[in-house]
């Protein structure tokens, strides 16, 4: 026998008590790690965007085009090291509901400037800038569709439509790419945006946005000047801003995630947190003769805090593992249904370790209380004897 | 007030202890003065009336309460003078304590309860279990290892409690009522288990006792009352 057994048996002598006190447990860690990983997945923008990229849009708000003449105007002033431009496809394969990321863009500069999250064969790489009517598909994508390189498929647009009235495009897959971080969202097409505007009915030679990279951080604040003051008063104003910024805004239609995961997580924890410490409380409450004992045996004050304390926090690591297990679960589970809109949906090993730490704060808050009355107890009070 | 001989080799040496209680605006002095002797190897039961201090006595022997003014040594050292870790230190090494309800851990066994002190203790696992095998064959439950405390009678439950009193050797037991919650034959069971520990193997004890039946086992009784010693009887 040791400290560790003499633990395990003290929070195990009620097994109700302490399973119900796990349940409750895992509840909340269950929460926390979803609701902590769909923030990251919804921030993942925010998390790869690097201090040297800007994004320039329309004033009035994204949806707005600029014109593409914006690109060459841009690309010639001082201090813009790299650029390329989007448009939004609003995709979908076969069906509305299967929802496709696509946007036509610059291949050439597009790759150069993804370069930092991508990882692109030469061969992939040369193939899309050659192939007019290529699209070129991130590694998520060809696995959740099946596709390979080399498959024709038709991609239709929710907004756009060819001359012939048609909503559907015949692309080929050139080449896929991988991610070269974690953040960086591989369930994304990129077609060539001439072959694009070539095509469509309407909305010629307009853009949505412009991505660029200053030559250096310290470049930013004079980039943006000369951008916003180049089109003022224009009938297509711009705004630019960081890319973090951007994205920041972009995810902020879905809603301000990180404070409900912030409250629900909170609110969650502060009640489990009551319930558990209020019977942690009562726990040791109820073993004050046996403390008593224990330190008439020779135990030190200090050798009890810990017992108690290794107690709660063995309690918080029993019922919060599971609970980072059902989140796994629930994760994997719903993962490829909702890959379209947080694609880089996981439970990441730092939410992880943040919940183990979690889990033994969460220990220390519940058993401090019963642990320093504990380690405070007198001995002859706690025998009921004087 | 009781004028022991003098020992030549003094288990425990009380000289002019005070020990006063408040309770609300009272304050209730238990013992003002109080001087005792009890030399190494010697068996004595402390009787005397409730409210007399045979309990507060034997707190204060073991070290689990503080004299409010006197010298208290006991197995050569003053305890008047340790700190509350040194005094967690001392107990573990030098006392026995044998309770009137057992206080044995009910999720444990009976070798685990016995096993508790040892913990304290530098010991292996195995020297550890050997000790524990070996107290609990002294109080003549061998075959008792693996039981719960409500799995096992009253008398059974005190030898196991007496087997964790003895389990690190400590060279003095300190019994509150031991027998106070047994019937007579079973009270006598666990008495002729402290006369061999103490005739045998030369523990001293000192016990605290209501019953005069139980007192027989004892060496000697010293009777308190008001905080003092009122008369000493040899008994063996």
């Amino acid at each position: 026998m040791n400290d560790l057994v003499l633990i395990r048996k003290n929070l195990f002598r009620r097994k109700l008590r302490a399973i119900l006190m796990m349940v409750s447990i895992l509840i909340a860690f269950a929460i926390f790690g979803v609701l902590a990983s769909f923030e990251r997945a919804f921030n993942a923008g925010q998390d790869r965007a690097t201090p040297d990229r800007l994004v320039v849009l329309n004033k009035i708000n994204f949806t707005q085009p600029l014109p593409i003449s914006y690109y060459n105007r841009v690309a010639a002033i001082d201090g813009v090291a790299q650029i390329t431009h989007f448009s939004w496809f609003g995709g979908y394969y076969q069906e509305p509901r299967n929802f496709i990321a696509a946007f036509a863009v610059d291949p050439e500069n597009w790759m150069k400037l993804r370069d930092s999250d991508y990882v692109f064969a030469p061969e992939v790489r040369a193939a899309f800038i050659r192939e007019r009517t290529g699209v070129l598909v991130g590694a998520r994508m060809m696995e959740k569709w099946g596709w390979k390189v080399g498959d024709h498929i038709p991609i239709s647009s929710s907004i756009w439509s060819q001359r012939s009235g048609s909503h559907a495009w015949d692309f080929i897959i050139v080449g896929s790419f991988t991610a070269r971080i974690p953040q960086a969202d591989t369930n994304v097409m990129l077609m060539g945006y001439d072959y694009f505007n070539e095509t469509r009915s309407f909305g010629k030679d307009l853009i949505n946005w412009l991505a660029l990279r200053t030559t250096s951080v310290a470049a930013n604040e004079r980039v943006i000047d000369a951008i916003d003051g180049m089109f003022a008063n224009s009938p297509y104003e711009t705004t630019t801003d960081s890319e973090k910024a951007f994205n920041k805004a972009f995810a902020a239609q879905l809603g301000n995630v990180a404070l409900i995961v912030e409250l629900v997580v909170g609110a969650a924890f502060l009640t489990i947190l009551m319930i558990v410490g209020n019977t942690m409380v009562m726990t040791v409450r109820e073993r004050t003769r046996e403390i008593g004992v224990l330190k008439t045996l020779g135990f030190s004050g200090g050798r009890i805090l810990r017992m108690v304390l290794g107690e709660s926090i063995l309690l918080a690591l029993l019922g919060g593992l599971p609970g980072l297990g059902v989140a796994l679960l629930l994760i994997t589970r719903v993962r490829d249904s909702l890959m379209s809109f947080v694609p880089t949906l996981s439970l990441y090993p730092d939410i992880a370790a943040a919940a183990v730490g979690l889990m033994v704060v969460f220990g220390i808050i519940t058993g401090l209380v019963p642990a320093l009355n504990a380690m405070r107890l007198n001995i002859v009070t706690a025998l009921g004897r004087s | 007030m009781l004028s022991p001989t003098d020992p030549i080799d003094p288990m425990i040496d009380i000289v002019d202890l005070c020990k006063r209680f408040t309770k609300g605006k009272e304050t209730i002095t238990i013992f003002d003065g109080l001087n005792l002797a009890i030399p190494r190897g010697d068996f004595v039961a402390v009787m005397g009336p409730s409210g007399s201090g045979k309990t507060t006595l034997l707190n204060l022997l073991g070290g689990i309460d503080r004299s409010d003014a006197g010298e208290i040594e006991v197995a050569g050292e003053r305890l008047d003078r340790l700190s509350e870790s040194e005094l967690s230190r001392w107990r573990a090494s030098h006392i026995g304590f044998i309770f009137q309800f057992y206080n044995l851990m009910p999720m444990l066994t009976a070798a685990q309860n016995v096993e508790l002190p040892l913990l304290l203790t530098r010991l292996g696992r195995k020297e550890r279990r050997q000790r524990v095998e070996t107290a609990l064959g002294v109080v003549g439950l061998a075959d008792r290892v693996k039981h719960y405390p409500k799995e096992m009678s009253g008398g059974q439950q005190q030898r196991v409690a007496i087997a964790r009193a003895i389990v690190s050797d400590p060279a003095l037991l300190l019994c509150d009522e031991p027998t106070g919650d047994l019937d007579r034959t079973t009270a006598d069971e666990v008495l002729s288990i402290l006369q061999v520990l103490n005739r045998d193997l030369g523990k001293t004890i000192v016990m605290v006792t209501h019953d005069p039946a139980a007192a027989q086992y004892a060496k000697r009784s010293l009777h308190l009352d008001k905080g003092h010693f009122i008369e000493k009887e040899l008994v063996a």
